[in-house]
């Protein structure tokens, strides 16, 4: 079944592909049309007075509510909210329907991954121009600099996702392992782990591209550089070898759960302690509640290893959402994200949905941080999950074209790991194809 | 164990009945009697007709759990509860009763896009089969062509056109391109070659038939078994097609099952997963039925329009 769903979503990211050499060359051609026009604060102020008709895409679960408060705030205002698929798919139509244009919604929910893609075909409306700058202030620095691609503001964030351990406390105390606080703990701990019960494995990981970019981001690895067309792809950097240095253990020796993520067998591992940690991001709480009941009670949080002992994370999973050039009312789609991600009356709703915020204020509130978690056996999760937050290691960027690059990650660095080899080989012909396809593409890729 | 012993028996049982049916049309080495078995070819047939139905009975079975009991029993067994009905309820009224919506989509899909591309592979089979006419050669190389394009190599162009006629995202998008059956044609024509004889339309003709009438009340007739081949080919293919409506449709309601029951299981990823594998696996039991049923209804008709133009007269 994955299989499946995986050659379905290779030939979809080259259509998306196919769409992509068609923006960028009309991108290239350099008039910028403009099409993002002139406004102001006030002008977002006017257009929701005036009203009109606005499409918003998302997948989150909490939108419909969303979108309900904000058409009884705002009377005038028709929002449309339509779920055109979860992450891949939705950015498949909508890289076709810029590549079309026509059929692009207004307002776009884009994971942090995939937004440069969508920002450096023009396709995003900087909305700097309507003053939205101005809410700097108000969200975690990580996710502001993920909305922020070569010098516009491209969008504003909902969620982040903060990295941090998630354990199995039932599975650790069974075994009478210590809670790792080093990537060295961790894999003897994997090694202990697995040598007193064969079928239980500290992690799954198959090769993730999500995950893997995420922990050489915490390594200090930078292996992907930006400006304008120019772009650099080195995944032989410092950081990145340290991570391998790493994880070549858990892969080389055998130490993965080699159990997909996201299928029925792997929330089965994370409910009978046969996976018995994650790294992961801070909206994971959520997904354990609501999908992995029967283990209430056995998980908890840590701060996430670290090499040296200083704390440092990086980002995993979250986005936010962009007005796209094709909007007809980019100022009423301003400012209904606006509304969307900074009102108080919103992020409420975000929150009750298990949602891990971007906003500052809630990141800092003690009601949010002091709240204990039933599910993790009354552990305060937020104190660990929001300095998680301020952790975070600065300076990452990913490429143009990750949603492409994380489509072939099975191919190149999935090999490393079915095979139980060398992740620097997989790496080295990730980076092969990346170089490659950004050339194939009209950027300017350097090594 | 019991369920693999349970699996050989039905097995053997299809395995048995299919073979006696055939028997008789194939003219047997050995005496119709007693005909001669081979323990080869029966332990071929048990370990293919597990190998068709292990994923049918998986999911018959796991139609019948809880999202909670998928996880934690095993999958070709019952788990404790049983909630087959309580499934197919929430599978028809979970987000207001979208599956509802999606099949109805489909079945629109199927009648008009089906039907359609029957009825025209029909009239322009029938046409080059019984009609000499210039361009006639042209005509059956560009058709031969066609057939070896695969449908998703022209999703994208499709799309870029659909999108310039403003279709996209509207029922048309799936219907239109759903009308052209290069295949179904081809079938209809070699099939008229032989099953509508030209003396019998010369026949009509003396008569003072015309065309149309000879077509529909004489032609028509002697084509059945092939339109229903036809029928049967375009009706799957319309009911499991995937890609076109995936880049086509945006907006949900207008999703078939296919689209939505992948949306469904897509649920189940990232960071605000929710998982409903229960119902996906419900919906795609309840997907299936209708197709089997037209399958096992219209069985004579697709093996004898199967071998059409096999035998040379």
């Amino acid at each position: 079944m994955s299989n499946a769903r995986s050659a379905v979503r290779r030939t979809l990211s080259v259509v998306a592909a196919a769409a992509l050499i068609g923006t960028l060359a009309a991108c290239s051609s350099g008039d910028d049309g403009g099409s993002a026009g002139s406004g102001s604060a006030s002008d977002l102020d006017a257009a929701l007075e005036k009203g009109g008709e606005l499409t918003y895409w998302s997948w989150t679960p909490s939108a419909e509510a969303q979108v309900a408060a904000f058409e009884e705030a705002y009377p005038n205002v028709d929002v449309e909210l339509v779920n055109a698929g979860t992450n891949t798919e939705e950015y498949t139509k909508l890289q076709n329907a810029i590549k079309a244009g026509s059929g692009a919604p207004d307002v776009v929910q884009i994971e942090y991954y995939a937004i440069p893609q969508f920002a450096l075909s023009e396709s995003l409306v900087d909305l700097s121009a309507y003053g939205l700058g101005d809410l700097e202030d108000q969200f975690s620095a990580s996710t502001w600099g993920a909305v922020n691609v070569d010098g516009k503001l491209v969008g504003l964030p909902q969620d982040s996702g903060p990295m941090a351990l998630f354990y199995n406390a039932s599975v650790f105390d069974q075994y009478g392992i210590a809670v790792p606080t080093t990537w060295d703990e961790y894999v003897q701990a994997a090694k202990d782990l697995n040598a007193a019960d064969p079928t239980k494995f500290i992690t799954a990981d198959t090769g993730d591209a999500g995950f893997t970019t995420s922990m050489i981001w915490q390594a200090g690895g930078r292996p992907f550089g930006i400006d304008g067309t120019d772009i650099t792809v080195d995944l032989a950097d410092e950081g990145t070898q340290k991570w391998t240095g790493v994880w070549n253990e858990l892969v080389e020796g055998k130490l993965l759960s080699t159990t997909p993520g996201w299928t029925d067998e792997w929330y089965q591992g994370l409910g009978d302690g046969s996976i018995a940690t994650l790294v992961t991001g801070a909206w994971m709480p959520g997904v354990l509640e609501s999908s992995v009941p029967d283990a209430a009670g056995d998980w908890r949080v840590a701060p996430m290893p670290t090499y040296d002992g200083t704390p440092v994370t990086a980002e995993n999973g979250g986005g936010g959402q962009s007005v796209t050039t094709q909007s007809e009312n980019p100022a009423l789609a301003a400012a209904f994200l606006r509304w969307l991600n900074s009102d108080p009356a919103s992020i409420e709703v975000f929150l009750a949905s298990g949602g891990f915020p971007a906003t500052t204020a809630d990141l800092e509130n003690p009601d949010f941080v002091n709240l204990e978690s039933e599910y993790f056996g009354g552990q305060k999760i937020n104190e660990v999950l929001t300095q998680a937050s301020k952790d975070v290691s600065t300076g990452w960027s990913y490429l143009p074209y990750q949603v492409y690059a994380n489509s072939i990650f099975g191919d190149t660095v999935g090999q490393s790991y079915a095979n139980n080899a060398d992740l620097n080989d997989g790496l080295a012909a990730w980076q092969d194809q990346l170089v490659q396809y950004g050339n194939d593409q009209g950027f300017t890729v350097g090594e | 164990m019991s369920t693999m012993t349970e699996v050989m028996t039905t097995a053997d049982a299809a395995g048995g009945s299919r073979g006696s049916r055939r028997r008789p049309t194939r003219r047997p080495l050995a005496s119709p009697l007693r005909p001669r078995k081979s323990v080869a070819f029966t332990l071929l047939m048990g370990i293919f007709v597990i190998y068709s139905l292990v994923p049918l009975v998986w999911l018959v079975i796991n139609s019948t759990k809880t999202q909670a009991g998928l996880f934690s029993s095993f999958g070709l067994w019952f788990d404790d509860d049983f909630v087959f009905f309580q499934n197919i309820w929430e599978t028809l009224t979970y987000k207001d009763g979208i599956f509802l919506r999606w099949f109805g989509n489909t079945l629109l899909y199927v009648v008009l896009g089906a039907g359609g591309a029957t009825l025209l592979a029909t009239l322009a089979g029938y046409g080059l089969a019984k009609f000499r006419f210039t361009g006639r050669r042209a005509v059956f190389a560009v058709v031969l062509g066609a057939i070896a394009v695969p449908g998703t190599a022209l999703a994208v162009p499709t799309f870029l056109m659909f999108s310039q006629l403003g279709l996209t995202n509207t029922p048309w998008a799936i219907i239109i391109p759903s009308l052209i059956s290069p295949f179904g044609l081809y079938l209809i024509w070699v099939y008229a070659v032989d099953s509508v004889p030209t003396e019998l339309l010369e026949a009509a003709r003396m008569d003072g038939a015309g065309e149309f009438r000879t077509f529909f009340t004489i032609s028509i007739r002697l084509l059945s078994p092939g339109i229903v081949t036809v029928l049967l080919f375009t009706v799957v293919a319309t009911w499991n097609n995937y890609f076109l409506p995936l880049i086509m449709l945006s907006d949900p309601t207008w999703y078939p099952l296919t689209v939505g029951l992948n949306q469904w299981s897509a649920q189940a990823t990232g960071v605000s997963a929710q998982p409903i594998y229960n119902l996906v696996i419900t919906g795609s039991l309840l997907t299936i039925v209708p197709i089997v049923v037209a399958f096992l209804g219209l069985q004579r008709f697709w093996q004898s329009g199967l071998s059409a133009g096999s035998v040379k007269q």
